[in-house]
C-alpha cells in the first residue's frame, strides 16, 4: 500500500518508531543521532526517508510518528515535503504528523516564507516547530522534544495521548484557523 | 632506395616550415656544407623537397630518415629569448612608457610583468599586470589588467611575440593559476595512488556499518546508491580544481505554459544573470545531490565546467 496508515499493524512491545521525511539526508542522520542518545525508557526506531512514498516490499514496524523536515532555505525541500504528504492517510493528522522548519535563523537565505510552512501545518492541523538542526546545542534540544513526543504518540506515556498532546499544542502555539 | 623509404624521405621534409628547414638540415648533418650549398631554398616547397630526396637517395638509409624525424622534433622551434625580445619590442613600440620584467620558471614557462604607464606618467607599478605564458603550449595565462584598454595591445604582443596568428580569450576565470593549469591541460582527472580497485568499496562500506546504529534505518537507501554512483561517474574520484565562480548570462524569450501570458509576448529575449559563488565551486556542485539539495544529474550547464574549460557561458535562443 503506498499510503501509510496509522493503525494498519499491530505496535512492538515497549517499541515506538518515527519516521523522518526530508531531502537533507545528513542533517536527518545527525538529528537520529542525537534522538538515540537521549534518555528514554522505550526502545525507539528512527526511519530515515528521502520522500514518500516509501517502497513497500520492506517489512517495517508500525509508524508512530511522523516528522516533515523542510529547509527554509531550499524550495525543493517544501516541494518534496508537500509531494510526500499525499501519501499520508488522513487519520494519520490526528497527532502524530508534524513539521520541522530550519533554517530560519538565517533570514537572507531563507526563499521560503516562515508563513509558508506556518500555513501548510495549519492546513494539515498539525504542529510546526522551527529549529537550527545545524547546531549541536538546538539539535539536542529538538531531539529530546522529538523523543517525548514520540513516546506519547507510541502510547508510552499513560494518561496522555496524541490527540490530547496535539490540542495542548494547538491552543498555546498554533491556534486553529477556526479559533481566531 | 627503397620506394617506401623515398616516401618516408619526403614527407618527413615536407612537415619542416622553411623558416627552418636549414637550421635542421645542419642539426642533421648528412648532407654536407657543399651540397647544401647547391640547393636552392629559395624555390617552391615541393620541388625543394624534390631536390632533396635526390640528394639523399642514393646514400640515405631508412635510419638516416629516421635520425632527421628525431630531430625535427628535437629542435626547440620556440626561442624564449626571441620571444621576450619581440614581446617587448611591440609594447614598447606602442607605449612609450611601459615596463617589462621577465622570469623564467619551470616547465618552458615564463613569468611576464607588465607595469603599464600613459604618455605623459611614468609606469605605475603598484597595478601591474602578471601573465605566465607556457612555451610549449597555446595557452597564456593572465590577472586582469585593470586599463581595460592595454588588454588588445597585451593580446597582439602576445601573438605576434610567439609566432601565432590570434589570440582568443577563453571564458575561464579563477584565483588559482594551478586549477585553471589543471583545467586547460586536462590534468585535473589523474588520480595519482594506484590500488587494487576492489579493496576501497570494501572499506567504504564497513566505515557505513560502524557508524549506523541498527536503530536508524535508511528508508531510501537504493536511491541514496544512486546518487553516490551517478555523483561518482560526472565528478570523478580525484579532487576538483579550484574555481571560484560560474557566470551565466542568459538572454533568452520568456517561455510559459499559459496561453497569453504578458512576458511571453515579449518580442526582445528577457535578460538575466545568475551568478554561484563558492570558496571552492566544483566541489560545492559535487556535493548537492549527495547533500540532497539537488536531483541527481545535475544540469549540464554546471557539469560540463572543467571539460569544456568554461565558467562564464552566454545563453541565447537558437
Amino acid at each position: 500500500m503506498s499510503v501509510l496508515r496509522p493503525l494498519d499493524k499491530q505496535p512492538g512491545l515497549n517499541t515506538a518508531t518515527i519516521l523522518l521525511v526530508g531531502t537533507e539526508d545528513a542533517l536527518l542522520q545527525q538529528l537520529a543521532d542525537a534522538m538515540l542518545k537521549e534518555d528514554c525508557a522505550s526502545e525507539l526506531k528512527i526511519h530515515l526517508a528521502r520522500s514518500l512514498p516509501l517502497p513497500s516490499d520492506v517489512n517495517r514496524p508500525r509508524i508512530d510518528l511522523i516528522m516533515f523536515v523542510v529547509n527554509l532555505h531550499s524550495k525543493y525541500s517544501l516541494q518534496n515535503v508537500e509531494e510526500s504528504l499525499r501519501h499520508v492517510d488522513a487519520t494519520f493528522f490526528l497527532g502524530k504528523v508534524g513539521f520541522l522548519a530550519m533554517g530560519a535563523g538565517q533570514e537572507s537565505h531563507c526563499s521560503i516564507h516562515r508563513n509558508t510552512v506556518t500555513k501548510l501545518a495549519n492546513t494539515y492541523r498539525s504542529p510546526v516547530f522551527f529549529c537550527d538542526l545545524e547546531r549541536e546545542g538546538f539539535r539536542a534540544t529538538v531531539a529530546q522534544r522529538l523523543v517525548r513526543m514520540l513516546q506519547i504518540c507510541a502510547g508510552h506515556v499513560p494518561g496522555v495521548s496524541a490527540l490530547n498532546l496535539l490540542s495542548l499544542l494547538r491552543n498555546s502555539e498554533n491556534p486553529a484557523p477556526e479559533d481566531l | 632506395m627503397d620506394e617506401t623509404v623515398a616516401e618516408f624521405f619526403k614527407r618527413t621534409i615536407l612537415k619542416i616550415p622553411m623558416t627552418e628547414m636549414m637550421t635542421i638540415l645542419k642539426a642533421w648533418d648528412f648532407l654536407s656544407e657543399k651540397q647544401l650549398q647547391n640547393v636552392n631554398f629559395q624555390q617552391r616547397k615541393e620541388s625543394l623537397v624534390q631536390d632533396l630526396v635526390l640528394l639523399c637517395e642514393k646514400r640515405a638509409s631508412v635510419h638516416d630518415a629516421a635520425l632527421l624525424d628525431i630531430v625535427c622534433e628535437d629542435i626547440d622551434l620556440f626561442d624564449m629569448e626571441q620571444f621576450k625580445s619581440s614581446f617587448k619590442k611591440i609594447l614598447q613600440r606602442a607605449l612609450k612608457n611601459v615596463m617589462v620584467s621577465f622570469r623564467d620558471a619551470e616547465e618552458n614557462a615564463v613569468w611576464i610583468r607588465i607595469a603599464w604607464g600613459t604618455q605623459y606618467r611614468k609606469p605605475n607599478q603598484y597595478k601591474p599586470v602578471y601573465v605566465v605564458y607556457y612555451s610549449q603550449t597555446p595557452y597564456a595565462f593572465t590577472s586582469s589588467c585593470p586599463l581595460r584598454s592595454n588588454i588588445p595591445l597585451l593580446g597582439q604582443a602576445l601573438t605576434v611575440a610567439s609566432n601565432h596568428h590570434k589570440i582568443v580569450k577563453m571564458d575561464l576565470r579563477s584565483r588559482y593559476l594551478d586549477s585553471l593549469k589543471a583545467i586547460v591541460f586536462k590534468q585535473y582527472n589523474q588520480t595519482f595512488e594506484t590500488y587494487n580497485s576492489t579493496t576501497p568499496l570494501q572499506e567504504k562500506s564497513l566505515e557505513l556499518d560502524i557508524h549506523m546504529d541498527s536503530r536508524i534505518i535508511h528508508e531510501n537507501r537504493i536511491e541514496k546508491e544512486r546518487v553516490q554512483r551517478v555523483t561518482q561517474e560526472t565528478f570523478g574520484d580525484y579532487s576538483q580544481p579550484r574555481l571560484e565562480f560560474a557566470q551565466y548570462k542568459l538572454e533568452t524569450k520568456f517561455k510559459s505554459d499559459f496561453n497569453g501570458d504578458i512576458l511571453a509576448e515579449r518580442k526582445e529575449p528577457l535578460r538575466c544573470l545568475i551568478k554561484f559563488s563558492s570558496p571552492h565551486l566544483l566541489e560545492a556542485l559535487k556535493s548537492l545531490a549527495p547533500a540532497g539539495i539537488a536531483d541527481a544529474p545535475l544540469s549540464p550547464l554546471l557539469t560540463c565546467i572543467p571539460n569544456k574549460g568554461m565558467n562564464y557561458f552566454k545563453i541565447k535562443d537558437k
